[in-house]
């Protein structure tokens, strides 16, 4: 007989899963910055150039290295960047002057709203017609959003903005083509009405993605053998779907939302370049046109963090739901 | 009033083409029959019938009466009234049967409150005994376990407390025992057949090994291809089979299964 | 004997032949060079301009035909890389035993979780902004993809009896792998990358529409649809078309790979 765990030792496999995945989180967010650190300073030339010109003085080209810090070896520089990251100190930005951190704050206040208003909409959608798809998958309907999320998922997402636009702002004049009001939150009407199409265009797009999984895990569990099981001891097919379906189809679906909403987030980095949005999007692009190096960094950095810690979520969310992780060592679902 | 009465079953597909050809059998209080084929032989959608549990794609002529309840094109509420409480069925692999997400008690549970109207504590003691009926060692933590974390045989075991705990007067087994181990095999046939001799069940039990038939049923009927080949009792097909594909079936049997036990038949 | 064909692999066969076709077009020939601005500005469709002329006077269609290739090369390109790296990291990891293998599975697992566009970023922010710092970068991301999957193949292929028996009998290593390992992982691998393939020429799109791809005066779909922006309510056409033909060509990448793996595995139940 397989040894049965009490929930004292469910607890402490759990908390040891727990001390591993954070290790594995810091060690991965460590490899993530050694790799912007290098990928960044192994530039052909030296990234003070870019406050340079031509006929910059040495004193001039002394400053400028002095002021990125490129006049030290390269060992001390990537210490004094850990130091920063430690500190969540991106330095000031050597184009604009000003602090990346802030900067980054305040994009931040447009970027992750647009990024979970997208993603918790498309879910929304996602949800209920995936799981249509499967229960009607030889009618018309099932069949029509198949095709339908087959469509969506090949549509690029600033295509689908600037369609949006052209229909919702400039046509029918409902809602504002891009930008978002100079005082930010304060003007609470204004930035929602603001943030409505590019929500909309991100929760198109990843619906699709979404439905075609909600879609996959509901025909598995419809077709398996224990919703039969249930059906045999009188259950009615709705009831059997929700005492068992829902937590079996949701396991899988889980599995997947964190590479989701990391995708969801690079979307929303897209999408606030249809619609002039000021957010981290922007900033990153602007920056990346300019060198401004300090900004890169900070922004990269920032970005593989919500990544990471997205995956971290998912993770723990996926353990929690589904008992027969605690049986594999590195806790990943079959 | 025969429990179960099978009479000209079809069942086809979508394109017509015959998966199960005329099959006919009746089966009262305290009789055992086995079906006895190869895959393909139609024998576990001939179970499936008996509940209205065929695929969507599958359609079924004929008559199968569960009682005084025509299942061929009952409406589902009729169905769900004779399900468990009538008839109930144990299933091949029990690790895809029981929800893998759910714990055992809590399965067990769901099957008690509906049928016996229990609540409470009250269900903790029914599931319980329902787990000492079976022969389950430590009920308690297999009552807190999920399936994945008992042993097959011990699986299966719940899979079948869990058929009888609604009181079924029709029990049928699809193939119960194939995906156990052999030791295993023989320990749930024991259990099965005092179970179903205790409470006077109706046992239509669906295999592919004669084996394991001769040591359950009372009579037996072979399937080849969907179509009925030979019927009989047990004792008289293994001694003196008059189809050739039956002979085949049992000299098989006999060459790779020293443990034929052919004491034990019925 | 001869399999039927799935409808998707047949249809999107043909989508992506158009695409193709359009593409190897503009080596031959085009309607009006791609910097000949004598056409009016922001013209609509016609006879003489099929999809009209963009801000500067240029003809719409044959920029798109270029705009074909690019989309084509960055995903023929990023996918060759992608599948040539992916592969080979893939063996390793799938070959690997003990804590190699353990190191090899985590590090394959967080790699997954960037997306492809946040990677080409970063290596565009250190190079240049061109088409073959997206190709390289789309096929990085390509690759832990097509890593992860082939290390997961080959951890499934090698646990089967047969692998066992072939050693059994004295079989090298390399003869497996050639002989049992590589051919039945060859189908999955390549619906990964017909997959991918659409997958890659949609970043390109996204890289350029950002301005961090193919650099004007080149004519990717993404700038494209990034120039006709201002102009949408004057010339639609430019912000529709592009638009259009990249999503055919996804469309045509993601029905041919659903095709392939009818076609590859009969042993599906049910499409997924």
């Amino acid at each position: 007989m397989i040894e049965l765990r009490g929930r004292s030792e469910r607890f402490g496999e759990r908390s040891d899963w727990l001390r591993r995945r954070l290790a594995s989180l810091l060690a991965s967010l460590a490899a993530a910055s050694i790799l912007l650190f290098l990928v960044v300073r192994l530039l052909p030339g030296d990234p003070a150039n870019a406050l340079l010109s031509a006929e910059s003085t040495p004193e001039q080209i002394a400053a400028a290295r002095r002021l990125v810090g490129s006049d030290v070896p390269l060992q001390q520089q990537f210490l004094h960047w850990l130091g920063q990251l430690g500190t969540l100190d991106f330095g000031e930005s050597f184009i604009s002057g000003l602090d990346v951190r802030a900067e980054i704050a305040s994009r931040l206040a447009i970027t992750v709203p647009l990024t979970l208003g997208g993603f918790v909409l498309a879910l929304f959608v996602a949800v209920p017609v995936g799981y249509l798809a499967a229960a009607r998958a030889r009618s018309w309907l099932g069949v029509l959003i198949g095709n339908l999320s087959q469509f969506g998922i090949a549509i690029p997402v600033f295509w689908v903005g600037i369609v949006l636009t052209f229909v919702f702002a400039l046509r029918l004049g409902w809602l504002p083509a891009g930008g978002f009001p100079l005082d930010g939150w304060s003007e609470r009407g204004e930035a929602m009405r603001s943030l409505l199409l590019p929500v909309l265009t991100i929760a198109i797009v990843m619906s699709a993605s979404l439905t075609r999984y909600v879609r996959s895990a509901t025909l598995d569990v419809i077709g398996s053998d224990f919703i039969r099981t249930a059906r045999a001891q009188g259950a009615s097919y709705g009831r059997a779907m929700w005492q068992h379906g829902l937590r079996n189809a949701a396991a899988p679906v889980i599995s997947v939302l964190g590479i989701e909403l990391a995708t969801t987030f690079i979307g929303a980095v897209v999408v606030e370049q249809v619609f002039a949005l000021p957010g981290l999007g922007s900033l990153l692009v602007r920056a990346i046109a300019q060198h401004d190096y300090q900004v890169i960094q900070g922004v990269l950095f920032v970005s593989t963090l919500v990544v990471l810690c997205s995956g971290f979520v998912a993770d723990l969310i996926q353990r929690l739901v589904d008992p027969r992780l605690a049986a594999t060592r590195a806790g990943h679902a079959r | 009033m025969t429990l179960l009465q099978v009479d000209a079953l079809s069942i086809a597909t979508r394109a017509g083409a015959p998966l199960v050809d005329g099959l006919s059998f009746s089966l009262n209080a305290g009789e055992r029959l086995g079906i006895i084929g190869e895959s393909g032989s139609g024998k576990s959608l001939t179970s499936l019938a008996v509940c209205g549990l065929l695929p969507a794609d599958l359609t079924a002529t004929g008559s199968v009466h569960v009682g005084d309840l025509e299942v061929i094109g009952a409406r589902e509420s009729e169905l769900i009234a004779i399900r468990g409480s009538r008839v109930g069925i144990v299933f091949q692999e029990p690790l895809t049967a029981l929800d893998p997400l759910m714990r055992i008690g809590r399965q067990l549970a769901i099957v008690l409150r509906r049928f016996r109207g229990l609540r409470g504590a009250a269900i903790d003691d029914a599931a319980l005994a329902a787990l000492e009926e079976v022969h389950i060692r430590a009920p308690k933590r297999v009552l807190r376990a999920f399936p994945h974390e008992i042993s097959g045989g011990e699986r299966q075991r719940v899979a079948i407390a869990l058929a009888l705990a609604s009181g079924p007067e029709i029990l049928i087994a699809d193939e119960p025992t194939t995906a156990l181990d052999v030791t295993v095999q023989a320990e749930v046939l024991d259990l099965l057949d005092a179970l179903v001799a205790e409470r006077n069940m109706a046992l239509l039990f669906i295999t592919h090994d004669i084996a394991v038939v001769s040591r359950i049923a009372d009579n037996v009927i072979v399937m080849r291809s969907g179509v009925e080949v030979e019927r009989g009792t047990v004792r008289g097909i293994v001694h003196g089979a008059a189809d050739a594909y039956t002979r085949d079936l049992i000299a098989s049997a006999r060459e790779f299964d020293d443990a034929l036990a052919f004491g034990d038949i019925r | 004997m001869r399999r039927r064909i799935p409808h998707s692999l047949t249809a999107g066969t043909i989508l992506v032949a158009v695409i193709v076709l359009l593409a190897v077009a503009s080596w031959f020939w085009l309607p009006f060079p791609i910097d000949d601005m004598s056409g009016g500005r922001l013209e609509a469709p016609s006879w003489h301009h099929l999809f009209g002329t963009d801000k500067l006077g240029r003809d719409l269609f044959a920029r798109s035909m270029i705009g074909a290739r690019i989309a084509l090369e960055a995903g023929f390109f990023a996918s060759l890389i992608g599948g040539l790296v992916g592969v080979t990291l893939g063996l390793l990891a799938g070959f690997a035993q003990r804590w190699w293998d353990s190191i090899a599975a985590s590090l394959l697992d967080s790699l997954i979780a960037f997306p492809t566009l946040l990677v080409a970023m970063l290596l565009v922010a250190a190079w240049s902004a061109s088409l073959t710092t997206a190709i390289v970068a789309i096929g990085f991301a390509i690759a832990t993809v097509i890593a992860r999957v082939t290390r997961l193949l080959i951890k499934r292929v090698l646990n089967q009896d047969f692998i066992l028996a072939s050693r059994a009998s004295g079989s090298s290593w390399p003869r497996i792998i050639v002989l049992h390992v590589l051919p039945n992982i060859w189908p999955t691998l390549l619906v990964a990358l017909a997959l991918q393939f659409g997958l890659a020429s949609l970043s390109e799109a996204s890289l350029s529409y950002l301005g961090l791809g193919t650099p004007p005066p080149n004519a990717s779909w993404g700038s494209l649809l990034q120039e006709a922006q201002a102009t949408v309510t004057t010339a639609p056409v430019g912000a529709i078309a592009p638009g259009l033909l990249l999503v055919a060509l996804v469309v045509g990448t993601n029905l041919v790979a659903d095709g392939l793996r009818e076609y590859l595995d009969p042993t599906l139940r049910r499409q997924s």
